[in-house]
């Protein structure tokens, strides 16, 4: 289960401030942020600017263009589920379609209980032992119907 | 205690592999290792012994107290015993220079590294300098393994020969490619060998700081290679001489371009660059540097023990030593076969891998990634070269090769690709930026059969337009995976008109 902080500027500044020192800084503050809030905070972006010396639309743009950075927090669980060629080709199309029947999601989001984010993943290395998934880091391999639905029951 | 061997490559632990050794702890000392990269055998154990490793597979946590029972501590007779890996037909076949030592050692223990052969290749570059050491490297032919197969000797002179005041090493291994995972059973299962690589490199370039860029999707390997960092750091590998910082991506697979990684390095959004300025003259804060593949480097510390003359010895044509081909997807014997480039992909499918994991006849077959091309059977005399699969319309890519069974929909995967392209462009150039989306219209179009022949024509107009227009892979290759569906598939494109 992964838990994050609450947002505090205090703590935000910092995670800025450890990291700054380093050449080409931005990322590496973004996923310290994004390990301990969940996600990159609106009010940490004016933060990150100032420090790294980039405009507010800078940060922004950068935030943005990384898909695996979040604008809001995660739900409880997070479940990383390919989506890509070798595990299509072993049925992952059909196992995505039956996560988000259950879950009621399409292909990207959260449960409206807050229980399960859903993220798609472009290959996670698993090819060889496809569908594959990352369920709160754990890496899960040969998923079938029953199997994905056997991992989310126990999260419940 | 009798030692035995428990992987924790990420793929092993997606299969238990954790469960297994915590059943097996209190009966050995359990080592954990990289996988063998035999995969439809994970988890595999093995259990040393007098006559040699002797491994068990696929071991499940409930199998151990059965497995106890039978003598595994001393290799007993068992339905799951495979016998010595090396006599394992599908490790008997390749030639393991790369891959030596992954799923034998014990990733994190320098010493063991040392005993089977490690730092040897560094040692011999040390004492025969940077230019004798590029010289080397040139005469084994070793060609980029990220795809693009550039010479990886020049890439190498021409930083060292660059004026600057700071060099830099950049490993990618930003191993974005579906079907392919040679770069993470690396960092989890031989990790010196990418330092030791990296080292050998900066000697040779004059660089003094290397970074290793590997991608968000892969948290067990950035923590094995961190951890290995820290070990090399305090054994004095890395130093003031030469040292190396890990840096992880964020889900752009455009980063996994070389100069894209580049800027995301630099903080920013990881948007292509305009070439040239080469890397090697302007790349990693405007300062001359080597982008490699993790592959590529981890390959370097074997040329220079074994000699180039013998790495040069094995392959074909201009495709030189061997190449870790990953045999994935609807694959009966998923797993990492390395070997002199040469082999055909009709031995790959169906000799080594044994055709379908599911027992339905091949239909297609990805090869290099989301920008490689779906190759038919009737091009399974294509051999594993640089150059064989350029002429036909493919590329080898990173070396994944991706297995479909009949249920497979062509142009369903065509779709697919654009609508990759369109969600992985860096947007910094129009053909690809605009392309993929009105690529992906133009396949939906036909998919719900309006106009087919003029939207197929248009199709491939706007494929050619994107092939010559982009500027770079992304945009550039998409074209492979689409036209070769539409060349070889032509029937899946016309189903809906058929059944209208």
């Amino acid at each position: 289960m992964a838990t994050y902080e609450t947002w505090n500027p205090i703590k935000a500044q910092q995670i800025i401030a450890a990291k700054t020192g380093l050449e080409g800084a931005t990322l590496p503050i973004l996923h310290d942020l994004q390990g301990t809030f969940g996600c990159i905070p609106l009010d940490a972006v004016p933060m990150v600017a100032s420090a790294l010396n980039l405009s507010r639309a800078e940060v922004h743009g950068i935030v943005t263009f990384y898909h695996e950075f979040r604008r809001t927090p995660p739900g409880r669980h997070i479940l990383r589920l390919c989506r890509a060629e070798a595990c299509q080709s072993l049925g992952a199309d059909a196992v995505g379609a039956h996560v988000n029947t259950r879950l009621h999601l399409d292909g990207h989001g959260t449960t409206a209980d807050g229980s399960v984010t859903l993220e798609p993943v472009f290959c996670l290395g698993l090819c060889a032992v496809g569908p594959a998934a990352l369920l709160d880091g754990q890496p899960l391999g040969r998923l079938s119907v029953a199997r994905i639905d056997a991992e989310l029951e126990r999260l419940a | 205690m009798t030692r035995i061997f428990v992987p924790r490559d990420t793929a092993a632990l997606a299969l238990g592999s954790d469960r297994v050794a915590t059943a097996l702890a209190g009966s050995a000392r359990i080592v954990r290792t990289g996988s063998r990269g035999l995969f439809w055998l994970e988890p595999m154990i093995e259990v040393e012994t007098p006559q040699g490793r002797i491994a068990y597979g696929p071991v499940t946590a409930s199998d151990v107290p059965d497995l106890l029972a039978a003598g595994l501590l001393d290799g007993g007779p068992h339905p799951l015993r495979l016998g010595r890996p090396e006599d394992l037909p599908f490790l008997a076949r390749q030639t393991r220079l790369t891959f030596a030592r992954c799923g034998i050692i014990d990733p994190l223990s320098l010493d063991d590294y040392r005993d089977h052969g490690g730092l040897a290749g560094l040692a011999r570059a040390r004492s025969i300098g940077p230019a004798a050491t590029i010289d080397m490297v040139l005469k084994s032919g070793l060609r980029g393994r990220g795809g693009a197969g550039f010479p990886t000797g020049i890439k190498w002179k021409t930083v060292a020969e660059a004026p600057g005041e700071r060099k830099f090493v950049v490993c990618n291994a930003d191993e974005g490619d579906s079907g392919t995972y040679g770069d993470r059973m690396l960092m989890e299962g031989d990790p010196f060998s990418v330092i030791e690589g990296m080292a050998i490199t900066g000697l040779a370039a004059g660089a003094a700081k290397g970074y290793v860029y590997t991608r968000s999707e892969y948290p067990h390997a950035i923590a094995t290679f961190d951890a290995a960092l820290a070990i090399a750091r305090q054994a004095g590998v890395l130093g003031p001489d030469f040292d190396i910082e890990q840096r992880v991506g964020a889900g752009a697979y455009v980063c996994g371009e070389e100069t894209a990684l580049l800027e995301s390095l630099e903080g920013r959004r990881g948007q292509v660059r305009a070439k040239p300025p080469l890397p090697a003259h302007k790349g990693l804060f405007a300062s001359p540097t080597v982008v490699n593949n993790l592959i590529t480097l981890a390959t370097v510390p074997a040329i220079l023990t074994g000699g180039a003359e013998a790495y040069q010895a094995l392959g074909m044509g201009r495709s030189r030593g061997t190449m870790p081909i990953q045999l994935a997807g609807n694959i009966r014997y998923a797993g990492l076969f390395e070997a002199g480039f040469g082999v055909t992909l009709g031995e790959l499918v169906h000799d080594i891998g044994g055709g379908t994991l599911s027992g339905r006849p091949v239909r297609a077959v990805q090869v290099g990634g989301p920008l490689g091309a779906y190759f038919p059977p009737a091009l399974f005399d294509t051999p594993f070269d640089y150059e064989a699969f350029a002429a036909r319309d493919g590329l080898i890519g990173h070396g994944g090769v991706v297995v479909f069974d009949d249920t497979v929909d062509m142009a369903r995967q065509a779709r697919f690709a654009m609508e990759f392209c369109a969600a992985e462009s860096c947007g910094k150039c129009t053909p690809c930026r605009i392309g993929s989306v009105r690529g992906l219209e133009t396949v939906d179009k036909i998919l719900a059969g309006h106009n087919v022949d003029s939207n197929l024509d248009l199709l491939r107009d706007l494929c050619h337009t994107m092939k010559f227009g982009s500027l770079c892979a992304l945009g550039g290759f998409i074209p492979y995976p689409v036209m070769s569906a539409l060349e070889h598939f032509p029937d899946d494109f016309r189903r809906t008109m058929k059944e209208a």
